[in-house]
């Protein structure tokens, strides 16, 4: 019975829990039981780096929305009683003493996080490969990346070990994930969730983002975390709308195909699953409009200007003196070189020496400026596209399903895996990425982009397409 | 603007972190490839243009400017040997008569 019900969606055990027909201490047994069963041996997907103790949900819990639910946890949101390490040795079993808001709201709803999940350092990267501690496999082929570099929430996910997980996006971090694994992954708003307690990567461009089982999971956690927080100034106080929508008919609804993210070398059976989402909208009232995003193509070189100098200053802090690891050296100076040289893995190094660079006296203006300056204009595509009457965009998530591990192994190459991801990012508009197919048994996600804070139109068509979709998106 | 060994060695010192010098030619290969892909924003024209200060559409926002106790996530008593009255009981100074002895 506890089985079937993990089953189920976070609405449903929560209702379940409150009325007395389980316990969130059965609950928490059997997600531990599966999260066992998929770290074992030959079979090892590697997705969780700490486990909590079965003893966890032992008080009673019976209130709350999301009461006895388990929940994952990307490894860079600080929480008590678990290690917040980022993926990384140079925060190895460090323990935070604070906790961040999004996981102290889910807490106070009643549910229980059952795993720190693992990921690519400081969440630099896409296939969690960048971890330090080896990377997570996908469920559907555990030759294959689950993604990242929220990996680790996505596979917990896909394995039915909790109904929803938290990662964390600066590109595309949970929606290109979730569209490898066959899970829903939103990235909200900027500004829409709290960013206190997430370690910072990019701070203008990460945002706190679930995954959801179904549309309807994502949907309950995107609305539970959201909302104003005075611990970050650059949260919106804007009223937090219902996003928990349901499916419905999209009559009046346009919804606009950007063709720059349907390139000549779209991989044809993304190409076909991606018509056949859009037919089903169709089929639904809405009107489809072809529409473009002229600046789309600059969006990589922008990101991998802004988001490495930003990391730069933000991982500065990470120098033995004050976290985790210390390496002995004669000096101040040099222990914090040889600590930092130690502690963090070649991709970090790379960025930061990327991000050092592009800040550096003579070429902030090459670099930097001009990125600020062409970021705008993406963000003006969106504004302009959006203001024009259309409601939504569609695209295919990511331009493949999931690569091998080990197959890309020039850094820029894997950066263009975030080609479609990472202009929600830039803009800070909400995206969303949900199963609409299967080639080869690999999971194809369809993403749903939407205008600055108006998560519940895009969570409307997510209901109505995973709806219409039903097996179909599975298969 | 291609990037040498020099360069990589300067924002490494400014970077803190201490690169071994047999590892500074891969770092200098991958800058400078990945700095490649960057040259085609050089070809944009955006003389004039407002730089995106962030994502964020409300921009950055302040609290209102009132004092008030600071919420602290560990209670204060938490971090200190001892206290008495509120206040934190610490070693006498050793200039004073009967150093050693708490106040």
């Amino acid at each position: 019975m506890t089985s079937a019900l993990l089953d189920l969606g976070a609405g449903a055990i929560g209702a379940a829990v409150r009325d007395g027909r389980a316990t969130a201490a059965a609950i928490l047994d059997e997600s531990l039981f599966r999260l066992h069963a998929i770290g074992e041996g030959a079979n090892d997907l590697h997705a969780v780096l700490h486990a909590a103790t079965p003893g966890l949900a032992s008080e009673p819990l019976t209130s709350g929305p999301l009461a006895g639910v388990p929940v994952a946890v990307k490894d860079n949101f600080c929480t008590r009683g678990l290690p917040t390490g980022c993926g990384s040795k140079i925060l190895e079993g460090w323990m935070s003493p604070y906790e961040a808001t999004a996981v102290r709201k889910l807490r106070e709803a009643g549910a229980v996080i059952v795993a720190k999940t693992n990921m690519d350092e400081f969440a630099m990267g896409s296939s969690t490969e960048n971890s330090a501690y080896g990377p997570s496999r996908n469920p559907h082929d555990p030759s294959r990346a689950p993604g990242g570099s929220s990996g680790g929430s996505a596979v917990v996910v896909a394995a039915g070990i909790a109904p929803i997980a938290l990662g964390s996006e600066t590109g595309g971090s949970v929606r290109q994930p979730a569209s490898f694994c066959g899970v829903v992954g939103v990235k909200p708003t900027y500004g829409r969730v709290s960013r206190f307690g997430l370690v910072a990567f990019a701070s203008s461009l990460d945002c706190v983002a679930p995954f959801g089982r179904t549309v309807d999971d994502a949907a309950f956690a995107t609305e539970l975390i959201s909302g104003h927080d005075p611990h970050d100034a650059t949260s919106s106080d804007r009223p937090v709308p219902a996003m928990r929508v349901g499916p419905g008919p999209l009559t009046g609804l346009v919804v606009g195909v950007p063709k720059e993210y349907f390139p000549d070398s779209l991989d044809p059976a993304v190409r076909a699953h991606c018509e056949r989402a859009l037919e089903s909208l169709k089929a639904q009232g809405a009107t489809i409009r072809e529409v473009s995003l002229p600046h789309t193509a600059l969006a990589i070189p922008v990101y991998y200007i802004i988001a490495p100098a930003e990391a730069s200053a933000n991982l500065a802090r990470f120098d033995g003196a004050r976290y985790g690891l210390r390496v002995a050296a004669p000096g101040v100076q040099e222990m914090f070189a040889s600590t930092r040289a130690k502690g963090f893995g070649p991709e970090v190094t790379r960025r930061i020496l990327l991000g050092t660079y592009v800040l550096s006296a003579g070429y902030y203006d090459a670099y930097y400026r001009k990125a600020q300056e062409v970021r705008a204009l993406i963000t003006a595509d969106f504004a302009k596209v959006f203001s024009g009457g259309v409601h939504v965009l569609f695209t295919p998530t990511t331009p493949t399903p999931a690569f091998k591990l080990g197959a890309i192994t020039d850094p820029y190459e894997m950066y263009l895996s975030d080609i479609f991801t990472v202009t929600a990012n830039l803009a800070g508009i909400p995206g969303l990425s949900l199963p609409i197919g299967r080639v080869k048994g690999l999971p194809v996600g369809g993403q749903i982009l939407a205008a600055h804070f108006d998560e519940p139109t895009m969570f409307r068509v997510a209901y109505a397409l995973e709806e219409a979709l039903g097996a179909e998106a599975h298969r | 603007m291609a990037v040498t060994l020099d360069d990589v060695r300067h924002v490494a010192h400014l970077a803190r972190l201490a690169i071994p010098e047999d590892q500074l030619g891969t770092y200098v290969a991958q800058l400078n490839g990945i700095l490649g892909h960057m040259e085609v924003l050089q070809q944009v024209p955006s003389a004039g243009l407002a730089q995106a200060a962030d994502a964020s559409l409300d921009g950055m926002r302040t609290r209102a400017d009132q004092t008030g106790a600071v919420r602290l996530e560990v209670p204060r008593e938490q971090n200190a040997p001892a206290m008495r009255d509120g206040f934190f009981l610490v070693p006498r100074l050793a200039t004073h008569e009967d150093s050693g002895e708490e106040a």
